[in-house]
């Protein structure tokens, strides 16, 4: 019902607002003092709320990075839990200002949809579980034809899993929900054999289950699924901050910037860590990008660099335990790879 | 005379400003002006954020490629098809638990009301505990009733509940024997036309009969025997072309056979028993809007009880009902849009799924709005077609 409602909504919006007046979204956020973050409905490792309320995870760190870059105060972000249905619709009509909600970055979503991926903060791929106990046998994806797979709507997820089971000529029983939690639910309850999603989720998942240690993950990783916040086309200013935000988390981390030698770094001998942390005199660094030069110093002091935020979130400072893998610097043989800040 | 002439001719000979004709042409044109300029501007406005916003447009997405599967397919479809069929498969959907869901209600509905007003004290006693729990339960919460609380508990495929005439009850849902028609099962078909054709052939002849002479003939039986009788023979003659499917334990699950998931079942369920609490105060309320005296009289004239109930009472009963009766079936369609908290396919969730995949939130909502609109439009005609049948006829 919900995702209707904000249709509705997204819909009045479109037609509702002036259509001469659209003034940057930087300007917007400066001017109500917040950035409005679109997130996923709970999602352990990257965004989900602890036991005081208080929004957890790579994803939601990611919109305290920006916050930082902005206010010079990772606090100042509101959380809006969309669902898979839900989340275009509300960047599109301005409700939020960055979705960062475990979204693939796909083709169609950069040009239909009139998004704009800023990178990928996490590479992931879609994987299987099942219950080990009661299915004892089945050891491979390439074995679940005749399964009842549970599913969320609205995600490429829904079309991969399509996807896998044709070109495979195997048979399935799609059962569908709009909730990631109604999904976990049912697939917990036995309404399904198998559940997929990104494998990432699947190792948050599990934790979640009844008793999750009678579940595996099956090997088999069926796409890509490069996983990054997006913001609305159409605003580059915005689009540079957030864009510049995730590639200074990175750049932070390969210079071994962190929370903790952020103030003794300022001072390095090394002019690019200089440089980067806004010490270089008569830099314009950060006043160019629409915020102020200590930029980069004001992220790291809020959510650490990109290697922190992992570790804490979803790698080995946190239950999920997931290995850094294509994730790590390309320095250290992943994928992660930022411009220089010059 | 002549001053009634004065006071009629007055308001055309004072001012142009003060002529009741001209203002409330003025008024009218300008309402119409403000109304469809403001729709324009509203259109104009979606078009414009639109291209500003680089969202695509038009409905040209539906005959794209879906790339989805949906779990229940009344038509043919797979994750080849398009986008405006996924849709059409969640209206089918829709309409599927919808009727299927109005006349159970109404059955069920009728029951209750008429138990209501029962003189046996538990009858009366146990309907008016059904009417008070369901109509002040909101309709999402027996939803979850009956997904989670009932139909979640049944047991796991491998240990289901045997049921009669080969049939399984597991928590994926019932499955039952499907047949396969072989060769000459045409005939039982036709059969069982020609049987309910001769059957209301045989009512319509018997009450001609009883209103010239007055003598009764058992129509019910006759009919029954007619229309079960004729396809048996059929069935015999032609061979016994029918087998059945039925449903075998498989590695995950039984297959062949027939299956009615449980996100059907328990929609379904939900929203006869919720919409039944609502028609069982309306029949109660027709029931007791028709006049004692109409009882009494046809009691004087020596019908029975039940008949005197199903000639005299009800027939007045339900020109009270129907009116009523509309707005439920109306309520009841739309409710199924809850389907979507249990992942029932119905046109909400497909459109849903469609918007979110295509991205097209207006395009989509739009035609969300218009499908439930002519249903509901559907409903409303076939419903006043029959009051109008059912409406006194003053001779």
């Amino acid at each position: 019902m919900k995702h209707i409602a904000i249709g509705i909504l997204g819909a009045a919006t479109l037609g509702l607002m002036a259509s001469a007046a659209s003034a940057g979204t930087l300007d917007t956020v400066k001017a109500k003092g917040f950035i409005q973050c679109g997130v996923s409905t709970g999602l352990a490792g990257f965004s989900a709320p602890d036991d005081k309320g208080d929004w957890q995870g790579i994803d939601a760190d990611f919109c305290r990075a920006v916050a930082a870059a902005v206010f010079g105060d990772g606090t100042k972000v509101k959380f809006t839990p969309l669902s898979a249905k839900e989340r275009f619709t509300a960047l599109q009509s301005g409700e939020v200002d960055i979705l960062s909600r475990n979204t693939t970055w796909t083709i169609n979503r950069d040009t239909a949809l009139g998004l704009n991926f800023i990178g990928t903060t996490y590479y992931d791929g879609q994987g299987f579980m099942i219950n080990a106990k009661k299915l004892p046998g089945v050891n491979s994806a390439l074995q679940l034809s005749g399964a009842a797979v549970c599913v969320q709507s609205g995600t490429t997820t829904e079309l991969n899993l399509a996807d896998y089971f044709k070109a495979n000529k195997m048979e399935y029983n799609p059962v569908v929900f709009e909730k990631l939690e109604e999904v976990n639910a049912a697939y917990d309850a036995g309404r399904c054999d198998v559940y997929t999603t990104d494998q990432s989720g699947l190792y948050g998942i599990r934790l979640t289950l009844g008793s999750p240690a009678d579940h595996v993950v099956l090997p088999e990783i069926i796409s890509k699924e490069p996983l990054g916040p997006a913001v609305r086309q159409g605003d580059d200013q915005w689009y540079h901050i957030v864009k510049w935000t995730y590639f200074a988390l990175l750049d932070a981390e390969e210079l071994g910037i962190t929370k903790a030698n952020v103030d003794e770094m300022k001072n390095s001998a090394s002019p690019e860590i200089k440089r980067v942390l806004g010490q270089e005199a008569d830099t314009k660094i950060g006043t160019d990008l629409g915020v102020s030069n200590d930029w980069v110093v004001n992220i790291v002091k809020a959510t650490g660099n990109y290697g922190e935020m992992f570790d804490r979130n979803v790698g080995s400072g946190s239950p999920l335990k997931i290995a850094r893998g294509i994730n790590a610097l390309w320095t250290k043989g992943g994928l992660q790879y930022a411009p220089p800040i010059r | 005379m002549a001053s009634q002439e004065i006071l009629r001719e007055e308001p055309s000979r004072g001012s142009f400003v003060n002529d009741p004709r001209i203002r409330s042409l003025f008024f009218q044109t300008l309402v119409v002006v403000l109304l469809f300029g403001s729709i324009w501007w509203i259109v104009q406005n979606v078009i414009d954020n639109l291209q500003r916003l680089h969202i695509a447009s038009g409905f040209g997405f539906l005959k794209g490629r879906a790339g989805f599967d949906i779990s229940d397919t009344p038509i043919a479809y797979t994750s080849d098809s398009t986008y405006g069929r996924a849709i059409v498969v969640g209206l089918i959907n829709t309409i599927i638990v919808a009727v299927a869901g109005i006349i159970t209600a109404t059955i069920i509905g009728f029951i209750i009301g008429i138990g209501r007003l029962s003189q046996n004290w538990l009858i009366q006693k146990i309907c008016t505990v059904y009417v008070e729990i369901f109509r002040n339960i909101p309709p999402l919460l027996v939803i979850f009733f009956w997904y989670s609380g009932v139909l979640a508990v049944l047991p796991a495929p491998r240990d289901s509940y045997h049921l009669p005439f080969g049939s399984f009850l597991n928590q994926r849902g019932f499955y039952f024997p499907r047949p396969v028609w072989g060769d000459g099962s045409w005939l039982i078909l036709v059969a069982l036309v020609v049987g309910i054709a001769m059957s209301w052939f045989v009512a319509r002849r018997a009450r001609q009969r009883q209103m010239a002479t007055g003598q009764q003939f058992p129509v019910f039986w006759t009919s029954a025997a007619l229309i079960v009788g004729l396809p048996l023979l059929a069935y015999v003659l032609s061979g016994f072309p029918l087998s059945f499917d039925l449903p075998k334990q498989s590695t995950f699950n039984l297959t062949g056979g027939f299956q009615v998931k449980p996100e059907f079942l328990s929609l379904y369920l939900a929203l006869s028993c919720y919409t039944a609490a609502f028609i069982a105060e309306i029949v109660r309320a027709g029931i007791r809007g028709v006049s004692k005296g109409q009882t009494e009289a046809a009691a004087a004239l020596g019908l029975r009880s039940g008949s005197i109930l199903r000639l005299v009472v009800v027939p007045q009963a339900m020109r009270i009902v129907i009116p009523p009766l509309t707005s439920q079936y109306l309520n009841l369609t739309k409710n199924s849009s809850l389907a979507i908290a249990i992942g029932y396919p119905d046109l909400t969730a497909t459109a849903g799924t469609v918007l979110n995949q295509t991205g097209q939130a207006v395009e989509g909502v739009l035609i969300m709005m218009i499908a439930y609109l002519i249903l509901s439009l559907v409903t409303s005609a076939v419903m006043n077609v029959v009051n109008a049948r059912m409406a006194l006829v003053e001779r």
